[in-house]
């Protein structure tokens, strides 16, 4: 029980300090879960939101049903769910019934002008980070380069590729590659110590 | 009532449907606008602003915005929970198959390939919100000038808080908070 309370009050935490959308959790979540409570791992959460990005619904969302789950099973991925998504039902129900032009405010402009500097610096250690157990090998590398550019370029790109596209993509040919590895009779599988 | 299950109905809809991320919402809001009239378009784009500065997704806001101008609170509670169902009961399944299948080889080949994936798409993010808060692309194309490029308080603020993030092991929240006075006091 305490636990289930645990889960839903760091989820409120989380929700209600998530900036910027899915990837600019992952910081948050790395202080929160992994340094601070020792509930998951960077890699495996890394994990979810590849996992996140190519089912339905918002990554933060099912970032946080996945960690409540392994922690307390269903009941503890929905307290985890609902914990997230307190504090923003609150805060737009406060701006919806008070405030109609709430971005327009300046103050508010320069506060999120300085907060997103913050989730800048904040993602770009969270890359540097998880570089070394995500980029591996050459292989990795050429996939790492082509995804990325795919999506930095996606504007000029004569079609849009929709982002699970990359991850079912990049799902099947890393177990081609490491199934192909293994029938060589390499030692080096899926994962390279 | 029947508005309430309406809702309910609906925002279960995208939840179901829109896959990867806040944004791919935006196309069914659209949709059901022009159905429902439960918001305008003008509405979408405010939600998109709005979005931008509280810490919810895109989709949560809109259904919690949706729910309560039909609906009032209850409405604005049930639509939310009702986008979140899908992804939960989905993501419940999943991850009991994930735990039981983890030492298969094929699951791991395929996060072998999944990691750099995911890595890439979070650099592209990451690069998006350089773009929009330490880069200042369009005065630098009407200047021509590369001192243009780089917006200056942005840039002093980001090594401040580079080096700030490494010695001294506060919580991102502290950092976001510091950020969000320094740029109200700065008028960035």
């Amino acid at each position: 029980m305490n636990e289930l309370l645990e889960l839903y009050l760091t989820f409120l935490k989380i929700g209600c300090v998530n900036f910027g959308g899915g990837y600019a959790m992952l910081p948050l979540l790395e202080s929160e879960l992994v340094d601070k409570r020792h509930w998951t791992t960077l890699d495996d959460l890394r994990d979810y939101f590849s996992i996140g990005q190519c089912t339905p619904g918002i990554i933060a969302l099912n970032v946080s049903t996945f960690i409540g789950e392994s922690r307390c099973g269903i009941l503890g991925g929905l307290c985890a769910t609902l914990g997230f998504l307190t504090g923003p039902i609150a805060i737009i129900l406060v701006i919806a019934a008070t405030l109609t032009n709430f971005a327009d405010l300046p103050v508010v402009q320069h506060a999120f002008a300085g907060i997103r500097v913050c989730v800048c610096v904040l993602i770009i250690q969270a890359v540097l980070r998880l570089w070394k157990s995500s980029v591996v090998d050459v292989f990795t590398f050429c996939l790492y380069l082509a995804i990325f550019l795919m999506n930095v370029f996606s504007g000029v790109l004569p079609v849009k590729i929709p982002l699970p596209f990359f991850v079912i993509a990049a799902g099947v040919l890393g177990a081609v590659v490491s199934a192909y590895r293994r029938s060589r009779g390499g030692i080096k599988g899926g994962r390279e110590e | 009532m029947m508005t309430l299950l309406q809702l309910m109905f609906e925002f279960f809809k995208v939840g179901l449907f829109s896959i990867g991320g806040g944004l791919a919402t935006l196309p069914f809001l659209y949709e059901m606008s022009d159905k429902t009239g439960w918001f305008t378009h003008a509405d979408i784009a405010d939600m998109i602003a709005i979005s931008e500065s509280t810490p919810g997704a895109i989709g949560i806001n809109m259904s919690t915005y949706a729910g309560f101008k039909t609906a009032g609170v209850p409405g604005g509670i049930l639509a939310t929970l009702s986008l979140a169902a899908p992804s939960v009961i989905i993501i419940l399944i999943i991850a009991k198959f994930l735990n039981s299948f983890r030492d298969n080889p094929n699951v791991e080949g395929a996060l072998y390939g999944l990691r750099p994936a995911s890595l890439a798409m979070i650099s592209a993010a990451g690069l998006n919100v350089v773009k929009i808060s330490l880069i200042d692309i369009e005065t630098f194309i009407l200047t021509g000038n590369p001192a243009d490029l780089f917006v200056p308080k942005a840039i002093i603020l980001a090594i401040a808080l580079f080096i700030g993030t490494k010695k001294l092991k506060w919580s991102p929240i502290a950092f976001i908070a510091i950020s969000a006075v320094v740029g109200i006091v700065f008028r960035m």
